[in-house]
């Protein structure tokens, strides 16, 4: 599925369910430790987090206070009246049949970040893990009752260059916050990514692929692109992608299916008898606000309108905690150099993948047979014309490699 | 006859060194050797209860040092099973003790065995025990009522001192009052449900099933107060009930509710519980009528409330993790499970789950408003005396019908006790005194008096 020559303009429909494990000292209802990487299956365990009869979930405060600490980074509102809700349905990692967590009233909802929509971010207990082996599946549940917030975006994102900045923010925003190390190979952040293509201008699409199970951004990009170019295909011959849940294999940087969606679930939500409602007061909240780190975002508008940096400057020295301390002990162009230099300077501008460049330039080429003819007889202004066409569909974009695409679709 | 020792007479036998823990460990012992094959009240027997009582004596300055107490079998014990009488958990040994038994332990107390109960709470007759129904020691032929129906049989046929129940919406007080004891409902939040196999985990509230309110006030006394492993436990202080008990009731306004005497109660009954209020208002107290909802709005909010977190609650018993699988489930538990799943369906939430909530507030209000005029409210328990032994099968809303009358006060979350007061048919018949949350002391108070002004309380089964 390389490269296919798309024959239609496509828009994608992209948006994120993140997971977040906090990393408070004990999980969200008991008072099992929370840290659970490389302890021995099911020594982190009690009545409430194996979900014993008669056991009762008792909400974890820090957990509560770090999940609106979230939600207020990305200037999300508060509900000041919460509560928590059952989310009904039997997987063998869910020892009640239930899970606890948030239904119609989160603790913070519509805020935004780098210009995306945040819709909601909520609470909820981690499930316990299942370990697969030939002829069994073992249980552990060291995991199970860890605390994790949900982060929902609304799916407005252009393309997976666009959600890799968002997402890399995101982390950014966590590890200040301190509230979890969002290690996406460790598991401590989880990125579920919402796709379908769609025509410009034309309402959502009916169906809906779930790409989940990625651990790293360099892999969740490169599923995105494939699922996109994947759906793109299947459509353009006529075919509507299932709905359905894919995974990403890494050896081939495919998707796969996962499990198909014969019905939509019912959760049969309904408020957590066990844990009362919560109510928060203005003071809190704005407590908590003021309680909040520098951000990354403010630490780059200092380096730009403070120390006059280069945004480009600003987003490598901001991006590591160590360097941004180094750099503030003697705050100058020449030490920002001097850091900057010590690491390849990566492409800091949102990339826009190839295989958009590619369809667009497909259609841009299509539009304009003259350019084409006059770029076949040699007239560079005509190649600077279409790649200016490119530009206007889908914003910056790498030049050099526009200027391949165009050299091997023309030929 | 040691084992027919109130709590009280118990105790200060115990401490004036007239008798042994171990003896009275042994009577009682002796008691459910002799009646528990016929009434079945009793599903377990603590083996080691005998060694425990050995270990106290009679310097042992613990409130209930020594004191054989049964425990409804959906307390968590560690060391003796718990099934909440469904087969789904048969041979269920627990890892942990519920902070009832906990404190009771703590207090000295010696858990003589567990009691038979409706399978999972799920009814008022004990009826639906998944091992066989528990008779009533007044007449065999005859239910004790329930879901607590063993804990009331066992202290009614003084097998125990005393025993412990839990209610979600009668289950303490219709078996105390179809078996002719003591039985205390505490507010919803004053004692802790952690290690209670949840039924409804909005209304369940475990408490005392006694000879005297004296012996409830004592056990409260125990058990109430904050759990750190109960986020629905009250933080509020528990109030001295043993020492207020004796307060003069002359004061207090008794509203008593016409609407209570529905259509369905037996006028014999009916003329028992109007002896009742006019023993109150002999004592000095101001009885008058009180406008209440019909409790018949009560049925249709607690039916849906309960089977709605029922249908949750036993999800966990899916098959993987207690040795049963789902077949084991009786038909009352797969009733509730399908009612819940129903009414929380995507759809039906709002048409069922939510308005019985919005009702549920309504009731709660109605409570707020009469208890601005009124300190207690009195009223019967239940229709008529214990039923018949087949009563409830084939009637899928025995229960609800049975306890519609306890069912307003259990999802206000109120604190309520039925005590004897009368007798019809020769079964005796329950008066219940019903406060506004946290009024225990009051309740109490007003149940005290009751009874040192009458003797219903003193009659005793032949069995």
């Amino acid at each position: 599925m390389k490269n296919p020559p798309f024959k239609q303009l496509w828009q994608t429909v992209l948006g994120f369910e993140v997971h977040i494990e906090l990393e408070t000292s004990s999980k969200m209802f008991c008072g099992c430790p929370a840290d659970h990487f490389g302890a021995s299956p099911n020594t982190q365990v009690c009545p409430v987090c194996l979900g014993l009869p008669g056991a009762l979930p008792v909400p974890n405060a820090r957990a509560i206070e770090w999940c609106i600490k979230l939600g207020l980074a990305m200037g999300c509102q508060v509900n000041l009246f919460s509560k928590f809700d059952r989310k009904n349905y039997f997987y063998p990692d869910l020892p009640k049949g239930y899970q606890i967590t948030q239904y119609d009233i989160p603790f913070c909802h519509d805020g935004e970040l780098l210009g995306h929509k945040i819709k909601r971010v909520h609470l909820e207990e981690d499930t316990a893990k299942l370990q697969h082996q030939e002829n069994m599946t073992l249980i552990d549940f060291n995991r199970s009752g860890v605390p994790l917030v949900e982060v929902v975006t609304e799916a407005d994102f252009k393309d997976s260059g666009d959600s890799d900045v968002f997402l890399k923010e995101l982390q950014q925003i966590i590890r200040a916050l301190g509230i979890s190390s969002a290690d996406m190979e460790k598991g401590s952040m989880r990125l579920e990514a919402n796709i379908s293509v769609r025509h410009p201008g034309e309402p959502l699409p009916k169906y809906k692929v779930e790409v989940k199970n990625v651990n790293s951004f360099r892999f969740i990009k490169k599923a995105i692109d494939y699922e996109v170019a994947r759906q793109i295909q299947l459509l353009e011959s006529g075919q509507t992608p299932v709905q359905e849940t894919r995974g990403f294999k890494e050896a081939t940087g495919e998707t796969v299916s996962q499990r198909v969606k014969e019905e939509a679930h019912d959760y049969r939500y309904f408020p957590e008898p066990d844990i009362p409602p919560l109510q928060f007061t203005k003071q809190q909240i704005e407590s908590w606000r003021s309680e909040l780190p520098v951000l990354p975002v403010q630490v780059r508008q200092e380096l730009i309108t403070k120390h006059h940096l280069s945004p480009q400057y600003a987003v490598i020295i901001s991006s590591d905690q160590v360097m941004y301390a180094e750099f503030l002990k003697n705050p100058t162009q020449n030490m920002a150099d001097a850091l900057v230099n010590k690491r390849p300077l990566k492409t800091v501008s949102p990339s826009v993948p190839e295989l958009k460049i590619r369809y667009v330039a497909k259609h841009v080429i299509a539009a304009n047979p003259k350019a084409v003819a006059d770029l076949k007889s040699g007239k560079q202004q005509a190649l600077f014309f279409l790649i200016g066409q490119i530009k206007k569909e889908i914003g910056e974009i790498n030049i050099k490699m526009a200027q391949k695409v165009i050299d091997e679709l023309v030929q | 006859m040691l084992n027919k020792l109130t709590l009280i007479e118990a105790l200060a036998g115990l401490r004036a060194k007239k008798f042994t823990s171990a003896e009275l460990v042994q009577s009682c012992l002796d008691q459910i050797k002799k009646h528990n094959k016929k009434l079945n009240a009793f599903l377990a027997i603590n083996e080691n209860a005998l060694d425990e009582a050995k270990q106290i004596t009679a310097n042992d300055q613990r409130p209930l040092a020594g004191i054989p107490i049964a425990v409804k079998d959906n307390f968590l014990t560690v060391g003796l099973p718990t099934t909440a009488s469904s087969k789904v958990l048969e041979g269920y040994m627990p890892q942990y003790e519920s902070t009832v038994t906990r404190r009771l332990k703590d207090a000295g107390a010696i858990i003589i065995g567990k009691t038979n109960m409706d399978a999972w709470a799920h009814g008022s007759s004990t009826e639906t025990s998944d091992f066989g129904a528990t008779l009533n020691p007044w007449n065999s032929s005859h239910l004790p009522g329930g879901s607590s129906g063993g804990s009331a049989a066992a202290v009614a046929a003084d097998m125990c001192i005393a025993a412990i129940g839990s209610e979600t919406a009668g289950s303490i007080r219709q078996p105390a009052a179809w078996c002719g004891i003591t039985g205390f409902k505490p507010t919803y939040g004053r004692v802790s449900r952690y290690g209670v196999i949840a039924m409804a985990s909005s209304t369940d509230s475990p408490g005392p099933l006694t000879k005297t309110v004296g012996d409830s006030a004592l056990i409260t006394q125990i058990i109430a107060g904050h759990d750190p492993y109960d986020a629905t436990s009250s933080p509020k202080s528990v109030p001295d009930f043993v020492s207020n008990l004796k307060s003069k009731i002359s004061n207090l306004k008794i509203g008593f509710a016409k609407e209570y005497l529905v259509k369905e109660i037996r006028p014999e009954v009916k003329q028992v519980i109007l002896d009742a209020a006019k023993k109150f208002a002999d004592l000095g107290a101001k009885v008058d009528e009180v406008k209440l909802l019909h409790p018949k709005y009560s049925i249709g909010v607690y039916t849906i409330v309960q089977r709605s977190e029922v249908s949750s609650n036993l999800a966990r018993y899916d098959g993987i993790r207690y040795g049963h699988d789902r077949s084991y489930f009786g038909d009352e538990a797969k009733r509730r499970i399908m009612l819940g799943t129903y009414v929380l369906s995507s759809g039906y939430y709002d048409r069922y789950y939510n308005k019985a909530q919005k009702v549920r507030t309504l009731i709660i209000k109605d409570f707020e408003q009469a208890f601005k005029k009124f300190d207690l409210i009195i009223g019967p328990v239940s229709p008529s005396p214990a039923l018949p032994i087949g009563a409830s099968k084939g009637s899928p809303m025995f229960g609800e019908l049975e306890d519609m009358l306890l069912e307003p006060s259990s999802i206000a979350g109120l604190t309520s006790i039925s005590v004897p007061c009368g007798f019809v048919d020769g079964l005796p018949i329950g008066l219940q005194i019903t406060g506004p949350q946290f009024a225990e002391k009051l309740v109490m108070q007003a149940a005290h008096s009751y009874q040192q002004a009458t003797t219903w309380h003193h009659e005793k089964p032949t069995l």
